[in-house]
This record gives C-alpha cells, structure tokens and sequence, in this order.
C-alpha cells in the first residue's frame, strides 16, 4: 500500500471524520404479505468506527438488511438510525449521498472513464473542480492504482480487480461516515482478493469507517471483521461477536456448522503474518557481485538470496544453484514471488507458499521494503501453538459462561434466550431492544 | 438523363432539401416520443412483451393505407407527410429504445441510485448514455425506412423526391417518365447514403469510447 496519510487530509481539505453509529430497532421486512419475511424483527447495534461482516447461508436476508441502510429497500416496520438520527427523516438522495456503497465487480459506469466514475458523489455534492481533481487522485493512490495511468482509462480497460479497487475508492469519494459493501470482492480471484482484503484492512485503518460488509466466506469474514454477525434464515442472530470469541466459542450448532470444522486452523486468518518473527536470510542488491552474494549465503546456510532493488524493495529470490551461473545480480522481475505484507493473515502467507510451491516467503512493510522471511515451518509451529491456546481458551471461556447462564437473573417475560445474550457482548441486555 | 437533371437541376436540389427536411424533422420528433414511450414502457416491465409487439404490428401497416387512413383527418398537404413519416419512424426506435433500456444492466441502475442519484438523472446519465447505442442503430434502421416512407407520403401532395416518382409513374410511355422516376429514385437512394453516413459519424460522437465496439 502505498498510502500517503498527510496529503490524504490535506488535498481533500477535509478534517478526519470518523465512522458513525449504525442502530437497527426491530426492523422487519416483507415482501410478500403472506409468507415470512426476509427479515424478521432484526435489532442490532454497530458502533462507530467497526467493521461488521454479515454473514449467513444465501437467502437469509443478508442484502435485504444491507439496502434497507441506505434505504434501497423500505423496510415494513422497524427503525434504523445513523448517530441517533433516523434514516427516514432526511432526503433519500442526501442520505444516500452520505452512505458509500460498494457492491460486487464494482459495477462501475462502463461508459464513465475511471475519473468520472469516483467523481460521481463529490459532483452531485458539487464539490469544487480542483477540490474533486485532487479527492480523486488521492483515492487512486490510496487503493494502489497510479492516477497518471488509470485516472483516465474507462472500466473495460481494467483487469477485474482494478475495477474493483475503483468500485472501492468511488465508495470512500466523499469521505462517507458509513460505507456498505455487498460481497465486494465476490468475483475476483483468491489472490487478488487477498490483496485487495490487505488495502481495505490498511484503507480501514486509516479512516475508521463505519463498514458493513456482506459476505459468503467466513474466512474474509474473520479477516476483516471487528466483528462477524452470523444470520439465519429470516435474518435472525445466531451470534454476534468478535471472530476471536466466535472461533473460540460458537454459540450453536448452527455457527459451529457454518464457521466450519477446521475452526482451529482458522486461526491462521486471525494471526497477522507480523505476529511470528520474521527470519533474516541473505539479500542482495541489483548489479552486485553474484559470487560475492552466493558465498555469503553459502556461509550463512541460506538455499536462496532475496534481491532487491534500489529503493529496497525485493525483486526475486532465486535459488544458490540459479545464482551459481550469474556474475551480476540481474534486475529481472520475478512476477511469481511469493510476496505478502507484514498485516497480512498467517493464512494468505501460506496460500501464497502453496501457489509459489516454496518453503518460505518474504515479508514487505510500508511501500513494499524487504523486512525479512517467514519460513513454512514457522507457520505450522504457529499453528499448534495457537490450536492449543485456542483449546485451552474455548475450555475456561464455556465453563465460565455455564457459570455466568446459572448465575444470570433471567429478565421477566423476555423471549430472548441465555443464547442471546452473547449477541452484543460488551453491551447490556437493553442495547439488544 | 444528365440534360434532364441540368435543365431542372434547382428544382431537384429544393426537392432534396425537402426531402431530407420532412425525414429529419420527422425522425427527431419520433425519437423523442419513442424514447419517452420507452421510458414509460421500461418503468413498467408487464408493458415491455405490449410495446415490443405493437411496433412490430405497427410496421406491417402498409403505408398508402396509412395515408389514406389520414388524409379525411388532416387534409391533403405537409402535414399528413409528417404524421405518417413520423409515426412509422417512431417504431424502430421504440422498439431498440425498449431493448436498450431494458437490457442496462440492473446492478449499475441500483448502483446510481445507491449513490444518490434522482431517477431523472439516473435516466439522463446512465441508462441513456448506456441504451444509446442500441438507440442509434433503431435510428438508422428508420431514418431509412423514412426515407422511403416519405417518397409515398408526396402522394398527400407532401414535399420532397417523392413528387417526381409519382409523375414518372402517372406519365408512363412519356417523354420524360422514365427520367422523373429514375431521379426521384436514385435522389431518395442518395440521401439515404448519406444521412447513414451522417449518423454514423453522430454515432461516434455520441458514443462513449468505454462503450463503443
Ligand atoms: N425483491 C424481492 N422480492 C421478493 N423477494 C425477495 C426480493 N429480494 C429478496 N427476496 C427474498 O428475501 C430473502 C432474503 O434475500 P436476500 O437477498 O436478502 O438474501 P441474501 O442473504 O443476501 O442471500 P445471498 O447470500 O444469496 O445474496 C430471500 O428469500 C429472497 O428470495
Ligand atoms: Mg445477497
């Protein structure tokens, strides 16, 4: 990610605004007046600044909660407010405005070049031409996309997960409080949705947005979310919490079905790849002495010498046999090497290793410069420290739970069962009506 | 034929001028109705199946019927020249206007009103921009058709080439029926290439490049 933070408030000349809060007060909805409904009775509270991942077997009314924010869909009854304000009682238009929308493909405006299509809210908002020049290149740089050779292309001209990116900085051009995104990166493949799940977890890092996002794969889900909402069928909460908590304890059946039965080694999309220590292994610079290089790495045990280039950052790593037959370090480009950034999940690293069939793969930081190697071994060690963590947490946490249901005065009259009350964890049980 | 066209060269050239004039003007007022009918049509998608068929109905009227259907209404003159012209060159564009409103994909229309913008500029900014291809090829197909609609319609005494064609006709065997009908003919045929040409070229301009084929 190459994101430049100072210019990013400054070219906008917008100061850092931060995430609203999102409240759904029983809201249901119908479709068909017989029949149930595609939500029934959903109360939910999504504090400001988090990332919310909807997830659920398809039907279960995950979009229909997502559009009923921005009010693309009405719902039958039921109220949703943003900072305490109720969605209804502005200008659908100026809402929707307000509310960055991200759906899947990016469904950008084909006929629109890339410029134009991020520009689309800051001109309905008729924000100034030089203001919205500068929003736009600022975007472009912040999803990794060169404004000088993308700004002006239109959208067939973009590989799928380009168009995407741009899908994803149209939805963040006015600097929305709340952005929704509905499996955003649905149809692209698992590489590139890797990359494009790191720039959202560092662009969120960044902004701390109010995101709602839909998805199928509760690995994106663990990755992203602060925290994961798992429906069923008619939108009912089978749990809502953080994945840590979800992994290690699921509430039902249905969540420990849905979260799968490798949840142990799920852990490896919750443990960043900066999480286990980095290994240093010999580098070399572009145009060095190949001898010189091969026999540092002879000494230093090392199978293979990373390359980098003049602004450090790595460029391929070849093996001590390829390197034998050089004289020079060339500055040939691997575009096949195994590259992950230091945020990226333990899982991706080791994708990327399985798709790179190495035993190692190196580590990038801020613009891409070289920190170091994790190797394959490192993550299976990781692994089963963490299964046992995960064992020994799951254990403590469920007995406590036993003791805190028997412990509990159950409200009077309430329909909610003891499951419930592990929707909203840090909050009481009045946040849940 | 050439002394008959240098002899009467200024009298071809005003009826061409007609000619184009009464097919311009028709096709622009038609395309301006069809794409409103369009519109409503495409707001309501049980009116689609209806449309589609009442153009394809509608073209099977034959022409002369039409006139005659028309001129006890409005009179002999320019008029029934337009109503007829206009009314069969709304059809084709109502017909691709249909086709091309309805076939914008539907994730880009929510899309543009997830952003927060109004159903008329949604219209005017998306869904039209992206059906106006297929709009335009609806348009030549009946700039065409009109072309030749308008050479019948100078049987209501309308302008145009239509004119030199029905006195070739009524003169057959005269001295210069063969040379009336072949000019009327060949004029209506040259316009015809050219005004295609011309919407081609409208067509380029009008059309985004991220959409063009
Ligand atoms: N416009 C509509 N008219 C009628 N029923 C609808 C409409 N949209 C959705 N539904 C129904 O409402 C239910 C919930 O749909 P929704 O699209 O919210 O599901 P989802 O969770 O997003 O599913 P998926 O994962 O497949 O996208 C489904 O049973 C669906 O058939
Ligand atoms: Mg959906």
């Amino acid at each position: 990610m190459s994101t430049t933070s100072t210019s990013a408030t400054t070219a906008s000349g917008s100061q850092e605004r931060h995430g609203a809060e999102l409240v759904f007060d029983s809201v249901s909805k119908r479709y068909a007046a017989k029949g149930r409904p595609a939500v029934d009775s959903l109360s939910l509270n999504i504090p400001a600044g988090e990332t919310v991942m909807f997830v659920g077997p398809s039907g279960c009314g995950k979009t229909t909660s997502l559009k009923m924010i921005n009010r693309l869909i009405e719902p039958t009854s039921g109220t949703i407010t943003i900072d305490g304000e109720d969605i209804r009682s502005k200008d659908v238009d100026t809402l929707r405005r307000s509310i960055g929308y991200v759906i899947q493909g990016g469904s950008l405006f084909p006929h629109m070049s890339v410029r134009d299509n991020i520009a689309m809210v800051p001109r309905l908002l008729k924000w100034d031409k030089s203001r919205i020049d500068a929003r736009v290149e600022e975007l472009l740089e912040m999803v990794s996309l060169e404004p000088g050779r993308y700004a002006d292309r239109y959208p067939r001209e973009l590989s799928g997960g380009q168009q995407q990116r741009v899908g994803v900085a149209r939805g963040l051009a006015a600097d929305p409080p709340v952005v929704l995104m509905d499996e955003p990166f649905g149809a692209v493949d698992p590489i590139t949705r890797q990359r494009l799940q790191d720039e959202l977890l560092s662009i969120q890092r960044e902004l701390g947005k109010t995101i709602v996002c839909v998805t199928h794969d509760i690995d994106e889900a663990i990755k992203l979310g602060d925290r994961i909402l798992i429906l069923q069928e008619g939108a009912q909460i089978a749990q809502y919490d953080t994945p840590e908590n979800i992994l290690a304890a699921p509430a039902n059946e249905f969540v420990e079905d849905f979260v799968g039965a490798g949840s142990s080694l799920k852990a490896l999309s919750l443990s960043r790849v900066d999480e286990v220590e980095l290994q240093e292994t010999t580098t070399a610079r572009v145009g060095e002495d190949a001898r010189a290089a091969l026999a540092r790495a002879r000494s230093a045990g090392d199978r293979g010498v990373v390359i980098l280039d003049d602004r450090h950052r790595p460029i391929a790593w070849p093996s001590l046999r390829e390197l034998q037959y050089m004289d020079r370090i060339p500055a040939t480009r691997d575009d096949r090497l195994p590259v992950v950034d230091r945020r990226a999940t333990l899982n991706d690293a080791l994708d990327e290793m399985l798709a790179a069939s190495q035993d190692g793969i190196i580590v990038t930081g801020q613009r891409d410069d070289y920190r170091g190697i994790v190797r394959f071994e490192q993550v299976t060690a990781y692994v089963q420290e963490a299964n046992r963590n995960a064992e020994r947490a799951a254990m403590s946490r469920l007995s406590t739970q036993e003791q805190q249901r028997v412990d509990a005065e159950q409200p009077s009259g309430a329909t909610v069962d003891a499951d419930r009350e592990r929707v909203e964890p840090d909050a009481t049980a009045e946040d849940l009506r | 034929m050439w002394p008959f066209i240098a002899e009467r060269w200024q009298d071809i050239a005003y009826r061409m001028y007609q000619h184009t004039s009464l097919v311009v003007q028709s096709v622009v007022l038609a395309t301006i109705i069809a794409i409103l009918l369009a519109l409503l049509v495409t707001s309501r998608r049980s009116l689609v199946p209806f449309a589609n068929a009442i153009s394809s109905v509608g073209l099977t009227i034959p022409s002369f019927a039409l006139l005659g259907l028309l001129l006890p209404l409005v009179g002999i003159g320019a008029i029934p020249s337009v109503v007829a012209v206009t009314f069969y060159a709304v059809l084709p564009i109502l017909r691709n206007a249909v086709v091309g409103l309805d076939g914008v994909n539907p994730a880009l229309v929510e899309s543009a009103r997830g952003m927060g913008m109004s159903p008329l500029m949604t219209f005017l900014r998306v869904r039209l921009p992206l059906a106006w291809p297929v709009i335009l090829a609806g348009l030549r197909i009946s700039t065409q058709m009109s072309m030749g609609v308008a050479a019948i319609a100078a049987y209501a005494l309308g302008p145009g080439l239509g004119g030199y064609i029905f006195t070739g006709l009524a003169q057959v065997g005269g001295a210069n029926a063969i040379n009336y009908a072949l000019v009327g003919t060949l004029g209506v045929i040259l316009l015809a290439l050219l005004l295609d040409a011309l919407l081609v070229l409208v067509g380029r301009l009008t059309t985004s490049k991220g959409i063009r084929v």
